[in-house]
C-alpha cells in the first residue's frame, strides 16, 4: 500500500500520482497526452475518470495499469513505484496486484467461462487446484454466472461476458481493478447491471475500482469522479461531498 | 505444462481446416521420406547382400600391396603358406567371424578346343566358400548340384553363351605360374554362373587343389581370405579391430604383412550405395524445408490473428516466457500430430507394398521381390527431426508474441 505521510498522519493509498505527464511521439511532433496530473485514490474506492475522447482517460489507466510508463512525474500503485519496473517485473506486478476489465471483454475464446476465470490463477499465480475452484465458484456465484460456467464466450451475451471479465479480474484478489470503458459495448440496462456487479464486488472484497467512461449517464454510479480535459485534471467530484475545480 | 498444452491444442482446433492442411503436409512429407528410405534401403540392402553374400564376402585380407595390383591378379603377391597359416590362426580366434574362405585368384586361358579366351579363376574350398558367400549357389544355373568337385569348373554365363559351352562339356584351362612356366588342365563344366552386375563377368570357380595343380604350387599360397561376419552391422568395428591386430604382424623388412579391406573398398557398387544415402539425405532436407515453412507460416498467422489475445494475457500478468511456451507448444503439437499420422500412414503403405510383392531387377537379376523395410531407428530419427524443426519453426513467431508490448497489442484492430 502507498504511504503518504502528512502532518503526522500515515495515510494508505491505492494510487498516488504526482505531476504525471505522458508524451507520445507522432513523427517529429511530440503530443502531450497527460500534463502534470496529480491525485490520490484511497483503497476500496469506486472511482471514475470521465472526459471526452482524447482527454487522456485511457492513457492514465494504462499508466496506472503498468502497461505504459509516464514521461515525467512519480507514480505509485499499491505502494510500489512502478516507474522502474522492467518488462518482467511489470508483468509480475500486474498479475499479483491488478485486475483488468476491457471494453471488448477480451475473454479467451478457446476457454470456457470457468477456464477464463481460472486462467490468471493457473498461468499467473500458480494457485493449487482446491483453492482455485473455491475462489472461482465464489465469484461465479457473486456475478450470477454459475449456470453458464461450462459455456464458451461465443455462447453468452455481452453483459454476461463482462460479468465473467469482472470475475476474472477479481479472482486473483487484486488490490486494484482497472476498467477502461467497461460499458461502452453494452446497452444502458446491461451497463447499469455490470456497474452494480462491480460495486457489489467492491463491497464484498474491498477492492479499489477505477474505471473510465465518457457516458454521462453511468458517471453517476461512481463515488469519486475525476474529470479530464486535454490531458489535464480539471475537476474532482465526490458523491454527496465537495466539488473541486 | 498440461494447461499450456490444453490451450495450445484448443487453439489448433480453432482453425480446423488450416491445422488439418498443415498436419497433412507434414504427414505426407513423412510418408514420402519413409517410403523412399524403406524402398531404397531395401534395394541397397539387396544390392549389398548380393555383392557380399555371393561374391566378395564381408571383408577380405590380402598381402600388403595386393589390392593396388588386383587387376593383374599378381601371383607374386600371394600370401605364402607360413603367412597364411598365421593369418588363419588369428582369424580363427575372432568370435565375430562366422566363416572364412581362402582363395587363389589367377588369370588364365579358357579353351573349348575350338575357341580360346581369357578367364579369371578363383580356386576355392567349395564348402568353406559356400559358408562365406552363401548366395553363390543361387547364381549357378544348369548345375548338376551345388557342390564343386575336383576336376570341375563353374564358368561365367558370358563364356557359356558366346562359346556355346554347356554343363558336362570338357574345357581346358591354361595358366602361367609365377615362375613363367605354362601348364594346362582339363575340367568338366559343372555349372554356369549368372553375373550379378550384367554382361562382362569373367570369373570362374575351380577347386583350390586344382588351382594349385594348374599353377604348379608345391605348397599352398593364397591370394586373399574372404571373411563372413556373424553380424554385418559390426563390419566397420571389426574391420578396425582386425586392422589393429594385423598391424602388429610385420614382414622381414619390418613393414605390415597384411591389409584389410571391407566390401566397400572392393566394389564400385559402394558408390551407388553412397548415392542412395546422399539422395535420402536430400529427401530429408526437403522434409525439413516442408515442415519448417508450413509450420512457420501457420504460427506467423496464428500470432498475427491473436494479437489482441496476446495483449490480454500479457496485461493480466502472463510472463513473456509462458507466452513463448504457449506458441512453441502449439507448433510442437502440430508437428507431433503430423509425426503420428505420418508414421501410421507410412507403416500401412509399406505393409501394403510388401504384401503386394512388387518385383524389380538388379543387373541381370530379375523378379527380385521388393522388401521395403524401415528401421525403427529411422522412424525415430525422422520423427525427432520433424519435432525439432516444428519447435524451431515456432520459435520466431513465439518470440514475437512474447516480446509484444501489451498496450500496442490491446490496441490492435
Amino acid at each position: 500500500m502507498g504511504l503518504v505521510v502528512a502532518e503526522n498522519i500515515t495515510k494508505i493509498y491505492s494510487v498516488v500520482a504526482t505531476k504525471v505527464s505522458k508524451d507520445y511521439q507522432a513523427g517529429e511532433i511530440a503530443i502531450r497526452a497527460l500534463n502534470e496530473v496529480s491525485f490520490e485514490i484511497e483503497p476500496a474506492s469506486f472511482v471514475s475518470f470521465v472526459g471526452p475522447s482524447g482527454s487522456g482517460k485511457t492513457t492514465l489507466l494504462n499508466l496506472i495499469g503498468c502497461l505504459d510508463k509516464p514521461t515525467e512525474g512519480k507514480l505509485e500503485v499499491a505502494g510500489t513505484d512502478v516507474l522502474h519496473l522492467d518488462r518482467k517485473q511489470s508483468a509480475a506486478f500486474r498479475g499479483n496486484n491488478l485486475g483488468f476489465i476491457f471494453q471488448d471483454f477480451n475473454l479467451l475464446p478457446v476457454l470456457t467461462v470457468f477456464e477464463n476465470i481460472e486462467y490468471p490463477l493457473l498461468m499467473v499465480q500458480n494457485i493449487p487446484g482446491g483453492e482455485r475452484k473455491k475462489r472461482i465458484m465464489t465469484l461465479l456465484e457473486a456475478v450470477g454466472m454459475i449456470e453458464q460456467k461450462d459455456k464458451f464466450p461465443d455462447q453468452i451475451s455481452g453483459g454476461q461476458k463482462q460479468r465473467v471479465a469482472i470475475a476474472r479480474a477479481l479472482v486473483t484478489n487484486p488490490k486494484l481493478v482497472l476498467a477502461d470503458e467497461p460499458t461502452a459495448n453494452l446497452d444502458h440496462k446491461t451497463a447499469f447491471m455490470v456497474l452494480e456487479s462491480m460495486k457489489k464486488m467492491r463491497n464484498e472484497f474491498q477492492t479499489t475500482f477505477i474505471f473510465s467512461t465518457h457516458d454521462q449517464k453511468i458517471v453517476g454510479e461512481a463515488e469519486i469522479v475525476y474529470s479530464l480535459e486535454d490531458g489535464e485534471l480539471v475537476g474532482k467530484q465526490v458523491k454527496g461531498g465537495e466539488k473541486n475545480a | 505444462m498440461r494447461n499450456l498444452f490444453k490451450i495450445a491444442f484448443r487453439n489448433l482446433l480453432r482453425y480446423k481446416r488450416r491445422t488439418l492442411l498443415t498436419a497433412s503436409l507434414v504427414t505426407l512429407g513423412i510418408v514420402f521420406v519413409l517410403l523412399f528410405v524403406s524402398i531404397t534401403g531395401s534395394f541397397k540392402s539387396m544390392m549389398i547382400g548380393q555383392m557380399t553374400d555371393s561374391m566378395l564376402g564381408h571383408l577380405q585380407v590380402h598381402r600388403k600391396g595386393y589390392l593396388a595390383s588386383i587387376d593383374n591378379l599378381p601371383l607374386n603377391l600371394n600370401l605364402k603358406m607360413q603367412a597364411y597359416k598365421k593369418l588363419e590362426g588369428i582369424l580363427n580366434q575372432q568370435l565375430e567371424i562366422e566363416a572364412i574362405s581362402p582363395r587363389i585368384k589367377f588369370g588364365g586361358m579358357f579353351s573349348t578346343f575350338v575357341e580360346t579366351t581369357n578367364i579369371r579363376l578363383n580356386g576355392v574350398y567349395p564348402d568353406r566358400e559356400l559358408k562365406t558367400v552363401p548366395l553363390l549357389p543361387s547364381r549357378v544355373t544348369n548345375a548338376r548340384g551345388t557342390s564343386l568337385e575336383k576336376g570341375e569348373i563353374w564358368i561365367p554365363e558370358l563364356m557359356s553363351k558366346s562359346m556355346k559351352v554347356n554343363v558336362g562339356d570338357t574345357v581346358v584351362i591354361i595358366a602361367t605360374n609365377k615362375d613363367g612356366s605354362v601348364n594346362g588342365k582339363q575340367f568338366k563344366v559343372a555349372g554356369v554362373l549368372e553375373s550379378i552386375t550384367g554382361p562382362g563377368g569373367r570369373d570362374g570357380y575351380i577347386h583350390i587343389d586344382d588351382a594349385m595343380e594348374v599353377l604348379r604350387m608345391e605348397e599352398m599360397e593364397v591370394s586373399e581370405i574372404a571373411i563372413r561376419l556373424k553380424d554385418f552391422g559390426r563390419l566397420q568395428g571389426f574391420s578396425d579391430k582386425l586392422e589393429g591386430i594385423l598391424s602388429g604382424e610385420l614382414n622381414k623388412q619390418g613393414k605390415p604383412m597384411f591389409e584389410v579391406h571391407t566390401w566397400e573398398k572392393l566394389s564400385p557398387f559402394y558408390n551407388i550405395a553412397r548415392m542412395i544415402d546422399i539422395m535420402a539425405f536430400f529427401i530429408k532436407l526437403m522434409l525439413i524445408a516442408i515442415v519448417l515453412i508450413s509450420i512457420m507460416n501457420v504460427m506467423i498467422m496464428a500470432v498475427y490473428e491473436r494479437i489482441r489475445e496476446i495483449g490480454t494475457i500479457a496485461a493480466i500478468g502472463t510472463l513473456p516466457g509462458k507466452i513463448l511456451s504457449l506458441f512453441v507448444l502449439e507448433g510442437l503439437s502440430l508437428g507431433v500430430l503430423g509425426v503420428v499420422a505420418g508414421n501410421i500412414l507410412g507403416f500401412i503403405i509399406i505393409t501394403i507394398l510388401n504384401f503386394s510383392k512388387m518385383t524389380f531387377s538388379f543387373g541381370r537379376q530379375t523378379g527380385l521381390i521388393l522388401s521395403a523395410q524401415v528401421a525403427p531407428m529411422d522412424m525415430v530419427v525422422i520423427s525427432l527431426i520433424v519435432i525439432v524443426i516444428s519447435v524451431i519453426a515456432s520459435l520466431q513467431p513465439a518470440l514475437k508474441a512474447s516480446r509484444m508490448e501489451p498496450i500496442k497489442a490491446l490496441r490492435h484492430v
